[in-house]
């Protein structure tokens, strides 16, 4: 059997952690460095950080950031978040990043995904995946890009198996509808990601109570559990969460 | 001192680190005559094998290596480090440093777990090693205890002397190689907690 693994999330806004509602209302929680050791400590098993506001002046201050967090923890590090050229991931990787996730300039060149893939290794390269429902859609699921702002008129899940054939490593979907309510994992959407792709699944988006972590594995088919707001105003710990699985009979790493 | 092989391939810090929390010093390093000073060398890497073997030949650290293997020093490969230690990678169709004879290949697709589960490419989370034969660099890890992978590719040594660990995968694939001085592990030690810090300090301390 696969061990699960936990990955918490910080999103990041100018060096700061933020978490909001709906990817909108966001409320300032914290130094990134404190945030990271402690989800290490509580035993995360790997640790993403989302660029929510990754403008061009915002890079260098990325920068800062992912050389202090990496030098803290000894976790695997996603950096994902406004990251648009091969130079970006260059910089990002450099600076400590293990992997990075990119969403929209994938979307809008899918060559960047071959092309990273090809330079650094088709494992380090994530691509999320946002979507939200639609019916015109043939699986019923909109790409949307922009933060989930702005829908795309393409099927998210023709876009995932896409870029697998890319050369993507993992696949990170987040359902526009599920994001940050805590009312667990869009299923449908994750199921229907993991069924197409062969690659590693990052269940994402409105994981909020301990069934909701057991369903994203049983149900949406992922081997890695996202959470953000969950874990960042402590309504759950790690641990919790990984006691939990093991109980249910899922394999888990606990510390 | 240890050196770590700096040729652009990934998080050297993390390395870096480990050895430092072990109490070792260390040296991230792409000067050949540093690395051949060192008294045992890490070689990293993340990323594909194309790559790496290009920015290896560029920085002129193809004959380093070589020579490093064969002065005998401590030699410690990890991931992409580990496999372009063999012949060739069909990654890319790459022609690699062939310290050890063999190749490094895709996981097949399909890919079944023993259940009958599809399983994953890339291999990505923690696994554990069987080993094949004792090794001084495994002396005190737990048979049980689980590693972090993440690759799509995998070494196939050539001949079953160089084999001394394996993990399950869909298939049955080498996850730690060596020969001599030279030890190789497909997975990250510095990534995989408490035994992992054992292996590294375990090779800081190998007398060969």
């Amino acid at each position: 059997m696969e061990t699960v693994r936990i990955m918490p999330c910080l999103d990041m806004k100018e060096g700061r952690v933020v978490k909001g509602i709906h990817f909108v209302d966001l409320k300032d929680a914290g130094d990134p460095v404190e945030n990271a050791s402690f989800y290490q400590r509580e035993g995360a098993d790997e640790l993403a950080m989302l660029d929510i506001a990754a403008t061009v002046e915002n890079r260098k201050t990325r920068l800062e950031w992912v050389k202090n967090v990496s030098s803290v923890i000894d976790i695997p590090l996603t950096v994902g978040g406004g990251i648009s050229t091969l130079e970006d991931i260059d910089l990002v990787l450099e600076a400590g990043a293990d992997k990075i996730s990119m969403n929209s300039a994938a979307v809008k060149d899918p060559d960047l995904v071959r092309d990273a893939a090809k330079r650094f290794g088709s494992a380090r390269i994530t691509v999320a995946i946002d979507a939200r429902r639609n019916n015109e859609m043939p699986s019923g699921f909109e790409l949307v890009v922009s933060g989930g702002r702005k829908p795309v008129g393409k099927d998210a899940i023709e876009w995932a198996k896409r870029c697998q054939e890319l050369g993507a490593g993992v696949i990170l979907p987040t359902s526009m509808d599920g994001d940050g309510t805590q009312k667990g994992y869009d299923l449908e959407y994750i199921k229907a990601i993991s069924d197409v792709v062969d690659l590693p699944v990052v269940a994402s988006g409105g994981a909020g109570k301990l069934e909701h972590f057991y369903e994203g594995v049983v149900m949406g088919g992922a081997q890695i559990l996202l959470a953000a707001s969950v874990f960042h105003y402590r309504l759950i710990s790690i641990r919790e969460v990984k006691e939990y699985l093991r109980g249910k009979g899922l394999m888990v790493l606990l510390p | 001192m240890i050196a770590i092989i700096d040729y652009k391939a990934g998080n050297l810090g993390s390395v870096a680190r480990a050895i430092n929390h072990l109490g070792f010093e260390c040296r991230i390093t792409h000067n050949a005559k540093e690395l051949l000073g060192a008294d045992r060398v890490i070689f990293p890497g993340v990323g594909s094998a194309g790559q790496a073997m290009q920015d290896l030949k560029r920085m002129d650290l193809d004959q380093a290596i070589y020579d490093l293997y064969e002065s005998g020093k401590p030699f410690l490969g990890i991931c992409l480090g580990t496999q372009i230690i063999l012949e060739e990678s069909e990654e890319n169709q790459t022609a690699c440093l062939g310290l050890l004879p063999g190749t490094v290949k895709r996981f097949p697709m399909p890919l079944l777990s023993d259940g009958g589960k599809y399983l994953k490419v890339p291999h990505m989370g923690w696994n554990q090693v069987k080993l094949k034969r004792l090794h001084p660099v495994f002396k005190d890890v737990a048979p049980e205890s689980e590693f972090y992978f993440v690759h799509s590719y995998f070494p196939a040594p050539k001949g079953v002397e160089t084999i001394i660990g394996t993990t399950e995968h869909g298939i049955t694939f080498t996850s730690v190689l060596g020969k001599r001085s030279l030890i190789a592990v497909q997975f990250h030690p510095e990534k995989s907690g408490p035994p992992g810090l054992t292996i590294l300090k375990n090779f800081c301390l190998w007398e060969v």
